[in-house]
């Protein structure tokens, strides 16, 4: 009889309960919808063309975003090839040189940077890399989804290379080894399962993002991979068509809407399943 | 086992059997050989705090030191000094010499990479880096220019053969260090250590996270160890000083209060508080 608690703590803990289950319901509602939405109006739409034709000229119904498949794939390849070294190189500078007047510079202006609105970075590669070669293409648009990324795998990999433990750098600082050799041979390796993780996390954020785009690589409705050229991405025709008047393009937003939550949701399992399998070969 | 006891000086109440004291050995070189490691009134400051105090301290080559004394007394600092290690985190003012045949290693224009190279350090809790064996073994010799693969196995093998560790890991050298017990890691942080080929090895409590049977492998060890290396090791076990050691330093708040023959500080120290120490009285 003692042990039973009273009442009244009962009932403030169901009410506690209560509402951390609407929260959960709250923030996962919204979620649910979309994916419904979209995979019930995208899916009927997907075929075979969608996947290998470049869009049918205006008026024609039918063929597809092949172009933009790979117009995304090639743009965030190319943010990837020029936000991954700045960003870990960055992120370990700040980490080594915690105190310096410098890293809190930096550290301050990448938390900025990850607040900038989208729109504005395409602005910014736009007067970088649009206006002074006369036109829109691939490489101002990847420059634009590149910047975005930065601030994400710096503050990532700073805040894993936290997370090492010291011993692991007395133990090489002690068996003779620079501090150079130290971080790149043992600190930044020990925490490299993280960090890619966090590459993958930002790859998908970016692959989603339109505004940057719109006004640096533009749309292309042409098979094109030069990169001095405007480039057809996912988002921003999945943009065109949806204000577009045409039925037939509306059914292909939705279906080009499918594709891109899918990949980030394929890309992201994938990110989860790389990282446990690297933490387990490190583990044991 | 025959600890001479001067006649009418009372034995004090040692927590440590007799029997367990190391017999001194007593190889009396005609003309003593200099210290491989040498203190001189040395003062260690770490900011806002003096950790050690004026240390008088002489480890003879090949020769096994153990410092003993209770927690923060600056004995894990003491070592740290003498591969500057210690001021890899914070920074540090050090006065007073601290010699390496003969070389005050805080002179300006030290090598480091060289000093830590000769003198090898073994840590607190094994920290085996995040790799497979071989590389842990191998990681030293290839920092220090050895790049050829027969060589570096070569070195691989025979560290882990040093270490005592050979006939557990060799059929699987290249899976990751972190699967092995707290023990066996420990011993590959000694063949990694003994891969560079040091000349004095500092310990700083390398058993202390070990169970008793992986304690005793790696006193064994340090057995071994004593016929080619110059060994200082930290250690709150007295037991273990009086097993291991020729010679023990017993460190109280940050100043060495007695050196001497392990032998003679377990038996007949010359210093009240060294005695109050021993026998358990506080620490």
């Amino acid at each position: 009889m003692m042990l039973r608690p009273p009442l009244r703590r009962k009932i403030i803990s169901a009410v506690f309960v209560g509402f951390c289950a609407a929260s959960v319901a709250v923030a996962l509602v919204p979620l649910a919808f979309i994916l419904y939405f979209v995979l019930r109006q995208g899916v009927s739409s997907l075929d075979l063309a969608f996947f290998t034709q470049t869009p049918k000229p205006v008026g024609e119904s039918g063929g597809g975003m092949a172009n933009a498949m790979v117009g995304t794939l090639i743009m965030i390849g190319m943010a990837a090839l020029l936000a991954v070294p700045v960003g870990i190189i960055s992120g370990v500078y700040v980490s080594e040189y915690r105190r310096s007047k410098l890293s809190a510079a930096v550290r301050f202006s990448a938390d900025v940077l990850n607040g900038v609105p989208s729109i504005v970075i395409g602005i910014f590669a736009y007067s970088l890399a649009v206006l002074p070669f006369g036109g829109f293409s691939a490489l101002a648009g990847a420059l634009a989804l590149g910047v975005m990324m930065i601030p994400i795998i710096l503050r990532t990999t700073e805040e894993l290379l936290a997370l090492v433990p010291s011993s692991l750098r007395e133990a090489s600082l002690a068996l003779g080894a620079s501090r150079a050799r130290t971080v790149f041979q043992v600190i930044l390796p020990a925490a490299l399962p993280g960090i890619l993780t966090g590459i993958l996390v930002a790859l998908a954020r970016i692959a989603g993002e339109t505004a940057p785009l719109l006004f640096t690589s533009f749309n292309n409705r042409y098979w094109s991979t030069r990169l001095d050229k405007p480039m057809a991405s996912l988002t921003v025709q999945v943009y065109t068509y949806a204000i577009s008047p045409y039925d037939d393009w509306h059914r292909q937003a939705w279906a080009g809407a499918t594709v891109l939550i899918g990949s980030i949701l394929i890309f992201s399992l994938l990110a989860r399943l790389a990282a446990r399998r690297l933490e387990r070969m490190h583990l044991s | 086992m025959t600890a001479t006891l001067t006649p009418g000086k009372t034995l004090p109440r040692s927590l440590v059997p007799l029997s367990e004291v190391r017999n001194h050995r007593s190889q009396t070189p005609a003309v003593p050989a200099p210290p491989k490691v040498q203190l001189r009134k040395m003062s260690f400051h770490y900011p806002g705090r003096l950790a050690l105090q004026g240390i008088d301290l002489s480890v003879p080559e090949r020769s096994v030191v153990a410092i003993i004394g209770p927690s923060g007394c600056g004995k894990s600092t003491l070592i740290k000094s003498i591969n500057r290690i210690a001021e890899t985190s914070t920074p540090i003012r050090v006065e007073g010499e601290v010699l390496f045949d003969g070389h005050d290693v805080y002179s300006p224009g030290t090598d480091l990479v060289d000093l830590r190279r000769r003198i090898g350090m073994l840590f607190q809790k094994p920290n085996p880096f995040p790799k497979s064996i071989f590389d842990n073994v191998a990681f030293g010799p290839r920092i220090h220019g050895t790049h050829r693969r027969s060589e570096i196995e070569g070195v691989v093998e025979k560290s882990l053969r040093q270490a005592a560790l050979w006939d557990e890991v060799q059929d699987r050298l290249h899976t990751s260090a972190m699967a092995l017990s707290g023990g066996q890691q420990q011993r590959l942080c000694l063949a990694r250590v003994l891969a560079v080929n040091p000349e004095v090895i500092l310990m700083d409590e390398p058993c202390s996270a070990l169970d008793p049977i992986s304690t005793a492998r790696i006193e064994e060890l340090i057995e071994t160890l004593r016929e080619r290396y110059t060994v200082l090791i930290v250690t709150h076990n007295m037991q273990q000083a009086a097993r291991v050691s020729d010679r023990t330093a017993f460190l109280l708040n940050g100043s060495l209060v007695e050196v001497d023959t392990t032998e003679k500080i377990f038996t007949t120290p010359g210093d009240r508080r060294t005695e109050d120490y021993i026998t358990g009285r506080f620490g």
